[in-house]
C-alpha cells in the first residue's frame, strides 16, 4: 500500500533518500530542543549563556535577566512551538485529506473566519462591553477568533455536505466562498473602524507571538494538544486516502468520518493558533512538503514530522523577527511569508518542470 | 550606620512612591514619539538619550545617530529593555500596550503621556516630561514660553476675518485619498489656525470620493510634503479627480506641510500654528514668532 502511495502523490515531488522513521523523528525532536534553547538564549537584550543556564536551573543572580527569560522569552518560545506544531500537522493532514499538496488551513475557511472574529471584537467590542461587562476581558478577542474559525469551517463542511457525503471539490469551493464572505464583512467593519482600531487590525493580520504571553499559552495549549493527538491517530487512514477516496473506502476506511475528524482537529489547532498569534502564513503549506521530501508520503512520519519541524521553523522565524532589526521587531507573519512565498514558487516551478 | 540605612531606605521608598527618582536626573533616557523626543531635546536632555523610535526625526542630525526601537506602534518589550534606560518617555502613540506592560513588568520605568490635541495638553505634556527627567525648571520655562507664543497666535487668529474651509488629505495615489475628519491631529490644527474643517461630519481618517470632495467644497487643501512628492508635485494634486472640482483647485490653494512639524503637538506647536494660520489667511498679518532655542535645533 505504501509503495503505491509513493508513486501516487509524490511523483511530482523531488525525492531525496528516505530516512528511517525513528532516526528522522528523533533528529527533528533533537533539532527542536536545540532551537528552543537558542530561542531562550538570544534576543534584543544580550544575556550571557551562563546567566541563561542559571535562570533556567533556578539560580538566577540577575533579576532582570530572569524577568526577560522567564517572563518574555519562555512563554513566547512555548507559544511558537504550539502554533508552529499545530499549523504544521494541520497542514499535513489537510493536504493528505484533499490529496492536494497545495491545500492549507485557510482553504476550508479557518483563517478567514478567525480573522472575522478578531476584527469584529476589535471594531465592535466596545458596544458589547456596554451590555455585557464581562466582554471587557482581554481574552475575548482570542476566544472570538477561535469561534469564528470553527464556525467558518463548520459552515464550509455543511455546504459541501450532500446526502451524507462531503464532496471534496465542493468543499474547496465552499471554503473559497466562505473566505470571500468573511472578507466582505471584514471590509465593512474595517471601513467603519477608527484610527486606533485600524492599526490594531493591521498588526493583528500580520501576526505576532509577542502579545500572547502565558495566557496565550494556556488558552491555546489544550486545543492544540488535543488536535495533535487526534490527528496522529489518522495516520493509517490518511495513508489509505493517498490511493483515492474509493480505494480507501474499499480498504475499510470510513472516509466521511475521517474527513470530519481531520477538519475538526485542524479547525481546533489552527483556530487556537490564529486566535493567540494572528495570521502566520505558509507554515502549514511548506512544512509538510519539507518532511515529505525527506521521508516520503507515509503519514506516520509526515504528521509528527510536520508538527516537530513546524515548531522548529516557527521558533527560528521568531528568533529572526526578534533579532534582525533589534531593538525593533518585525512581525513574524512577514518573516514566514518572506521565506515561505519564494519557496512556494520554487515548489510550483519544480512541479511544472516534472510535468513538462 | 543605622541612620544612613534609614535615610537610604526612606529615599528608596520615596523614589518608589513617586515613580521617579526625581532628585536625580535619569542618565539614560529612551524616548518614543515625535513630540516626546523633541521635548527631551528642548529641555536640554538630548545627550542622555540612548534610543528613539522611527518617528523621532527632529532634530535630524542628532536623532539619526541614535539606536532606533522601530515603529512607534509596534514596539517590542525586549527591544525597549535592551537599551537599559533609566526612564522611557512614551508618547501617546506608543504601543502596543502589551509590550509596554511587559517591559514595565521586567523593570523598565515608563512615563506614559496622554493623548490630546489641545494647546493646554501640549503644554502639560512638556511639564510632565520635565518632571520625569528631573528638569522641572527647564520644563517650566519652555512651557511658559510656549504658552505665551500660543496666546500670541491665538489673538492673531481671533482677529482674522475669514474662515476658509480646509481639507487635510493624508494619503493619495493608490485608491481614494484619505481625508482627516474629527478627532485627528490635522482637524485640531485646522480649527486652531482659524479654518473650518471641510469634512467635520466624518470621524477619523476616511476615504473621500470625488463627489464627497466636491460637496465638501474646500477652499484650501493641506497635504504633507511626502504625499505631494509621491503624487508628482502640486499640479498633479490639482489634477486629482477628487480635488479638481473643488474651489481649492480653481484658486490653486494647496498648503504643503511637514507632518513632523505641523501635526505633532510638541514644543514647536505655536510656530507650526502660526505658519499654518498665515497660509490660511493671506490677507491678515501674522507676526513672525521669535525663534526659540528648540525651534532652532537642526
Amino acid at each position: 500500500m505504501d509503495e503505491a502511495a509513493v508513486t501516487d502523490t509524490t511523483a511530482a515531488l523531488p525525492s531525496l533518500r528516505r530516512l528511517p522513521r525513528a532516526a528522522l523523528l528523533g533528529a527533528l525532536a533533537a533539532f527542536l530542543g536545540l532551537v528552543f534553547l537558542l530561542a531562550l538564549g538570544i534576543g534584543a537584550m544580550p544575556i550571557p549563556a551562563r546567566e541563561v543556564m542559571r535562570v533556567l536551573l533556578g539560580f538566577a543572580t540577575d533579576s532582570q535577566a530572569e524577568a526577560i527569560i522567564l517572563g518574555l522569552r519562555l512563554p513566547r518560545a512555548t507559544l511558537a512551538v504550539l502554533v508552529g506544531g499545530g499549523l504544521g500537522i494541520s497542514g499535513a493532514a489537510l493536504q493528505g485529506l484533499f490529496r492536494n499538496p497545495l491545500a492549507d488551513p485557510g482553504l476550508i475557511g479557518i483563517s478567514g473566519g478567525a480573522a472575522l472574529g478578531a476584527v469584529s471584537i476589535i471594531v465592535l467590542g466596545h458596544l458589547l462591553i456596554a451590555v455585557l461587562p464581562i466582554a471587557a476581558d482581554q481574552h475575548l478577542l482570542p476566544v472570538a477568533a477561535f469561534l469564528g474559525g470553527l464556525a467558518a469551517t463548520f459552515a464550509t463542511e455543511r455546504l459541501a455536505h450532500h446526502r451524507g457525503i462531503t464532496a471534496t471539490g465542493i468543499l474547496l469551493l465552499a471554503g473559497i466562498a466562505i473566505n470571500a464572505m468573511a472578507g466582505a464583512v471584514m471590509g465593512v467593519l474595517i471601513y467603519s473602524s477608527d484610527d486606533a482600531q485600524l492599526r490594531e487590525i493591521t498588526f493583528w493580520t500580520m501576526g505576532s507571538l509577542a502579545k500572547g504571553g502565558w495566557s496565550g499559552v494556556t488558552l491555546s495549549a489544550p486545543f492544540v494538544i488535543f488536535a495533535v493527538l487526534m490527528l496522529m491517530r489518522c495516520a493509517a487512514p490518511l495513508n489509505a486516502m493517498l490511493l483515492g477516496e474509493r480505494e480507501a473506502h474499499n480498504l475499510g476506511v470510513s472516509v466521511e468520518r475521517l474527513k470530519r475528524i481531520v477538519m475538526i482537529a485542524a479547525a481546533l489547532a489552527v483556530g487556537a493558533s490564529v486566535a493567540v498569534s494572528g495570521i502566520i502564513a505558509f507554515v502549514g503549506v511548506v512544512v509538510p512538503h519539507l518532511v515529505r521530501m525527506a521521508a516520503g508520503p507515509d503519514h506516520r512520519i509526515v504528521l509528527p514530522g510536520s508538527a516537530l519541524l513546524g515548531a522548529a521553523l516557527l521558533l527560528i522565524a521568531d528568533c529572526g523577527a526578534r533579532v534582525i532589526v533589534a531593538p525593533a521587531e518585525m512581525p513574524i507573519g512577514l518573516v514566514t511569508s518572506l521565506i515561505g512565498s519564494p519557496f512556494f514558487l520554487w515548489l510550483l516551478l519544480r512541479r511544472k518542470g516534472v510535468g513538462a | 550606620m543605622r541612620k544612613f540605612l534609614a535615610v537610604a531606605m526612606l529615599s528608596f521608598f520615596v523614589a518608589g512612591a513617586a515613580g521617579v527618582a526625581a532628585a536625580e536626573a535619569p542618565k539614560r533616557v529612551l524616548s518614543v514619539g515625535v513630540a516626546a523626543t523633541e521635548t527631551v531635546f528642548a529641555l536640554g536632555a538630548g545627550d542622555a538619550l540612548v534610543g528613539i523610535d522611527q518617528s523621532s526625526v527632529f532634530p535630524r542630525e542628532k536623532t539619526k545617530a541614535l539606536p532606533n526601537v522601530g515603529y512607534v506602534r509596534a514596539l517590542s518589550a525586549e527591544g525597549l529593555l535592551s537599551l537599559k534606560a533609566d526612564v522611557m518617555i512614551a508618547g501617546p502613540e506608543a504601543g502596543p500596550p502589551a509590550a509596554l506592560d511587559q517591559a514595565e513588568a521586567a523593570g523598565l520605568h515608563i512615563v506614559r503621556l496622554h493623548e490630546g490635541y489641545t494647546p493646554e495638553e501640549a503644554v502639560a505634556r512638556i511639564r510632565e516630561i520635565g518632571k520625569a527627567l528631573g528638569r522641572e525648571a527647564q520644563a517650566e520655562s519652555v512651557a511658559n514660553t510656549l504658552s505665551d507664543d500660543l496666546a500670541t497666535v491665538k489673538m492673531a487668529v481671533a482677529a482674522a476675518k475669514t474662515h476658509p474651509r480646509v481639507l487635510f488629505v493624508l494619503q493619495a495615489g493608490r485608491g481614494a485619498p484619505m481625508a482627516a475628519g474629527a478627532g485627528t491631529a490635522a482637524d485640531a490644527m485646522i480649527g486652531l489656525a482659524g479654518g473650518v474643517s471641510a469634512v467635520g461630519q466624518i470621524k477619523g481618517y476616511k476615504p473621500l470620493s470625488p463627489e464627497a470632495a466636491a460637496a465638501a467644497a474646500p477652499n484650501i487643501i493641506v497635504m504633507m510634503k511626502d504625499t505631494v512628492d509621491a503624487i508628482g508635485g502640486e499640479n498633479a494634486v490639482y489634477a486629482m479627480p477628487e480635488i479638481a472640482q473643488t474651489p481649492a483647485a480653481r484658486e490653486r490653494r494647496l498648503v504643503v506641510v511637514d507632518g513632523t512639524y505641523s501635526l505633532s503637538f510638541g514644543p514647536r506647536l505655536a510656530h507650526a500654528l502660526r505658519d499654518l494660520a498665515a497660509s490660511f489667511h493671506p490677507e491678515a498679518k501674522f507676526p513672525v514668532l521669535p525663534e526659540r532655542e528648540w525651534t532652532r535645533l537642526q
